[in-house]
């Protein structure tokens, strides 16, 4: 009989996720996803429009870059899921950029579909944090 | 009527449902977008095994739905600042294959001074149910306008 393994984490409040460092932002990975979610302002892929708009150059699209916080939860969906994802943006992202992203855990409450864990997310370009919010995720119980 | 007091009417409207389909393509190519590798988005037999018994759709997939449109609404096509997002599920995960009436409503409208001028923010809220009208997810973003967008828009 084979098994499932799990990834289960044992977390607790002030517990770190390990930070992870994301692949540069491409032209190609704006065009895929303006194509998947629909969103074609041309800020985030037509260089003239970015520089009408004032802008050096084009950007990611803010929900991108807060999708892809939701990435530091997917070895774990076996075991729970995204309850809430809730973040406000504070810088722009070019192409080129390394972002990396994290999260600390805050706070942990029993609830009936599992244990609710709220988490502090970020993600940053080096020191610069670009998007930050929290992260509710349910474990849960087996 | 300027457009500032054109948003400020629209406090409270909602748009007609749109019915959407959570697809398996759709997914495999936003989980692939972002930059997801997990299996529960892409690879169906990993799925079946696992405790939804089939694929899921990422946390911000909402994003791709059709909500449609609040009557009469203008938007700006460019110029508008998103400021904050918040998603939020009310059981679990969408599935693929799920049927979802989404709509959209204008929440509020509200302005506050800050040094650069009179800021606007926008708060629209956004909603999925299924067909038997129970909550899925609820959505919710802010989006600023600036003194120079309300320049330009002349009001």
């Amino acid at each position: 009989m084979s098994q499932e393994t799990s990834n289960r984490p044992a977390w607790q409040v002030d517990d770190e996720l390990v930070e992870q460092a994301l692949p540069p932002i491409t032209r190609l990975q704006l065009i895929k996803y303006a194509g998947a979610s629909g969103d074609f302002n041309p800020i985030h892929t037509i260089d003239a429009a970015a520089e009408e708009a004032g802008l050096p150059g084009i950007i990611a699209h803010g929900m991108l870059t807060l999708a892809t916080m939701g990435l530091l939860f997917s070895p774990y969906l076996e075991d729970g899921y995204v309850k809430e994802l809730k973040a406000r943006f504070s810088g722009m992202v070019f192409l080129g950029d390394e972002m990396s992203i994290g999260g600390r855990v805050l706070d942990v409450v029993d609830r009936d579909e599992g244990n609710l864990y709220t988490f502090e997310v970020s993600a940053r370009r080096g020191e610069d944090v670009v998007a930050s919010g929290t992260v509710g995720f349910v474990m849960f119980v087996r | 009527m300027n457009v500032i007091e054109h948003w400020r009417s629209l406090v409270g409207e909602r748009s007609q449902s749109v019915v959407n389909l959570v697809e398996r393509g759709a997914v495999r190519k936003f989980a692939e977008a972002i930059g997801d590798p997990s299996p529960l988005y892409a690879n169906e037999e990993t799925a079946k095994r696992s405790r939804y018994g089939g694929l899921i759709a990422p946390p911000t997939f909402p994003r791709t739905f059709e909500y449609g449109r609040i009557q009469d609404m203008y938007w700006p096509e460019a110029g508008m600042i998103h400021g904050e997002h918040r998603v939020s599920y009310e059981h679990g995960p969408l599935k693929v294959g799920d049927e979802v009436h989404c709509y959209t409503e204008f929440k509020s409208y509200d302005e506050k001074e800050s040094r650069g001028g009179l800021l606007g923010f926008i708060a629209l809220e956004r909603f999925g149910e299924a067909s038997g009208g129970e909550r899925l997810f609820t959505m919710s973003d802010n989006v600023i306008v600036t003194p120079a967008l309300r320049r330009m828009l002349g009001a």
